[in-house]
């Protein structure tokens, strides 16, 4: 038995076993919410736990660096999330093939709309330049929309702000926007929501239905490669 | 299922290799998953190939294991936006309501061009 709680706490606090436990409990817990609610939007999982382990940290004055020493492992996951991916996909491939020009059409409004509709909006609601370059990536994955952002010499975590935050909106207003306007095509509903809202739109298309999962994940990895092709081109004729 | 893991480990290592050597400005994951669609592609094919991993739904199931829970994955970086909200209340409700508008206008035009496409194409292929 340590004699003194605080430096079992110091010890603890330190470690990546603390800091992984509470990500996947907290997890845990806001999915079991999430399933008893049966997937409610806003009973969004991701959502949730961050906003409680982010309240957490602040009121153990933890850093953020000391937290990601455990959750990296669970971040790191998302690479080899991404390639497997590829298993829906496959096993749904005859649906994707006869598909392929919708996706390819809608690919390209989706990203130029996703461009050009946040730098048009924050340069009329008079937002500095530097915050109007951060948020032009903002649907694409934070990994990529990050690189973009350094290319154009604007803040990459005030992107990684505005690519979560996209996301979980995303993830949260696709089912009750497509249910109110009688949209019923799973393939249309997952590929609009991987195109807007990256992985976590990609997420919850899971939950909600396989084939819309299989198109959003579609979405999301074609519209990294689209944006980072557009974004600089989109910049250099919207901003002058 | 470590097999399994592996394989889908080498499939994103190869696209790594392949994005970083090429110095692509895409994302190496994404070249794992079009690696990892041929290797299933060809097992279909030859069955040769279909060992290991890529016999009795080995690679599938880890996979959707993987998939199962793939909200979980993005909760580490969504903390760190928790300890960047100095940045957005420094920004004010504006950056959040261009985000907003911009995100449902984006569900919007790809679901009406996605559904407007396939049904072009699809009284295209009806009429002779």
């Amino acid at each position: 038995m340590s004699d003194n709680p605080f430096s079992l706490w110091v010890y603890l606090s330190q470690s990546p076993l603390l800091w992984l436990t509470v990500t996947l409990l907290i997890y845990a817990i806001a999915d079991a919410v999430s399933i008893w609610t049966h997937r409610h939007p806003l009973a969004n999982p991701v959502l949730h736990s961050m906003w409680i382990i982010g309240a957490f940290l602040r009121l153990t004055d933890t850093s953020y660096t000391t937290y990601f020493g455990g959750a990296q492992f669970v971040h790191f996951l998302l690479g080899p999330a991404t390639v497997a991916l590829v298993v829906p996909l496959y096993e749904n491939r005859k649906v994707v093939t006869s598909a392929v020009l919708p996706m390819l059409v809608a690919l390209a409004a989706g990203s130029i709309t996703a461009v050009v509709s946040v730098v048009l909006l924050a340069e009329a609601v008079g937002l500095p330049r530097e915050v109007v370059l951060s948020l032009a990536p903002k649907s694409v994955t934070a990994g990529v929309a990050m690189g973009i952002s350094e290319s154009l010499h604007a803040d990459p975590s005030l992107t990684a702000v505005a690519v979560i935050l996209t996301g979980i909106f995303g993830a949260i207003t696709v089912t009750p926007l497509m249910n109110r306007m009688g949209i019923t095509d799973f393939r249309a509903r997952g590929f609009a929501v991987g195109i807007a809202a990256h992985g976590i739109g990609t997420a919850r298309a899971f939950q909600v239905d396989a084939v819309a999962g299989v198109f959003a994940g579609i979405a999301m990895s074609l519209n990294a490669l689209v944006t980072s092709l557009l974004v600089p081109l989109a910049v250099t004729f919207l901003l002058r | 299922m470590i097999a399994s893991l592996s394989l889908i480990l080498l499939c994103q290592l190869a696209g790594e290799v392949f994005v970083r050597g090429l110095g692509l400005p895409l994302p190496g994951p994404v070249i794992g998953l079009i690696l990892l669609l041929l290797l299933l592609l060809m097992r279909d094919r030859f069955a040769v190939l279909a060992r290991g991993p890529l016999q009795d739904n080995g690679v599938e199931s880890a996979s959707r294991g993987l998939l199962d829970n793939l909200s979980l994955l993005f909760v580490p970086a969504g903390v760190g936006v928790v300890q960047k909200l100095d940045l957005i209340v420094h920004h004010g409700v504006a950056f959040l309501g261009v985000l907003m508008i911009s995100v449902l206008i984006t569900l919007l035009v790809t679901v009406a061009t996605f559904l407007l496409a396939s049904r072009l194409l699809t009284r295209e292929r009806q009429s002779p």
